[in-house]
């Protein structure tokens, strides 16, 4: 059932993204050195607020379970694999996923303001992959925007009966996209266009960023399902008390 | 449907998407591309110069390339190591 509706949704809108924008593009984090010192220290300012909210929202709920350990390591480990994966889209270039939308759907979206901080400082230290001063805006697109999505999209669709496997695909897809739009957003308002403004460049990063993000969502969300259901059937006291279920 | 055959099926979906493009888009560079951004932030701010650049970079592709499967090898570890123990309990 599940993949008769996903044949029905996917491959319709592969197709149409084939057919309209053959262009080459690129979808990654902001680079350093990209944002100027104002808005480099600006998202750091209110990327900071989540991480430590999430630190003490973390440390809370790991002592109430000793199992919670073990999954919230998983969670993280995740979006470890997942952020490391470039893979080819259908716009001709390579992105990759977050992989944080499982673990905001298990632990909460502050929750992976903590772990996306952490996987960012390790790519930019390591990798030259995002960057030390851009790092507050690359969290709060990544761990912030794209978790609370991921969230808000799970319990939206639990209230409205949609099974909790397609929820999980719903979320972390949404997740997903949401954390390149946000992006997209942080470039065009630190880049408007000289004529257009604003919305003249948000359109641009939009198309460079969202678009060729969107297959690698639909990944991210089979992904998140696949750990998801072995969860649900070997876990399922624990996603109960998570009230991830 | 059981959990083996729905996860092989979700998969093998996951598999096509990350190869489909590479065979529909025959010319495609597929590049990772953080390079070419720097072209659309030119196109619009021409002045632009990036303000500090990163402390330390992969000293080749092949170098990032190691970094990138460590980071993958790692996580795909652990979730192996927890997802093994989870489902294995079940089964004693």
């Amino acid at each position: 059932m599940i993949t008769k509706n996903l044949f029905a949704g996917i491959f319709p809108a592969l197709l149409s993204i084939f057919l309209t924008f053959p262009e080459k593009s690129y979808a990654m984090h902001i680079m350093e050195g990209y944002l100027s010192p104002a808005w480099s220290i600006f998202w750091i300012v209110l990327s900071v607020p989540f991480i430590i909210y999430g630190f003490f929202a973390l440390r809370k709920k790991i002592s109430e379970n000793a199992k919670f350990f073990i999954l919230l390591a998983m969670c993280g480990a995740f979006a470890f694999v997942l952020s490391s994966l470039k893979i080819p889209s259908v716009t001709g270039s390579c992105s990759h996923p977050t992989g944080v939308g499982l673990g905001a759907v298990l632990f909460g979206p502050t929750s992976m303001a903590v772990i996306g901080f952490i996987i960012l400082l390790f790519q930019s230290l390591l990798l030259a992959h995002g960057g030390l001063t851009t790092i507050g805006a690359n969290v709060f697109s990544m761990a912030v925007v794209g978790p609370f999505a991921a969230y808000g999209v799970f319990k939206g669709a639990l209230k409205a009966g949609i099974s909790s496997s397609i929820a999980v695909f719903l979320a972390a897809f949404a997740g997903d996209i949401l954390t390149y739009v946000a992006t997209s957003i942080q470039l065009a308002l630190a880049y408007p266009d000289a004529v257009g403004g604003f919305i003249t460049s948000l359109w641009k990063f939009m198309g460079i960023f969202a678009l060729t993000q969107i297959p690698l969502a639909v990944s991210e969300g089979l992904l998140s399902v696949i750990v998801y259901n072995v969860l649900l059937k070997y876990s399922h006291k624990e996603l109960t008390l998570l009230k991830a279920v | 449907m059981a959990l083996w055959k729905k996860n092989l099926i979700l998969s093998i979906i996951v598999t096509a998407l990350a190869v489909l493009p590479l065979v529909v888009l025959k010319n495609a560079e597929f590049a990772g591309a953080d390079g070419l951004a720097e072209t659309a932030i030119t196109e619009i701010n021409p002045d632009y110069k990036p303000w500090f650049s990163s402390i330390y970079e992969p000293a080749s592709g092949e170098i990032e390339s190691l970094l990138f499967a460590v980071q993958a090898a790692v996580g795909a570890g652990v979730v192996g190591f927890v997802l093994g123990r989870i489902t294995a309990k079940k089964g004693e």
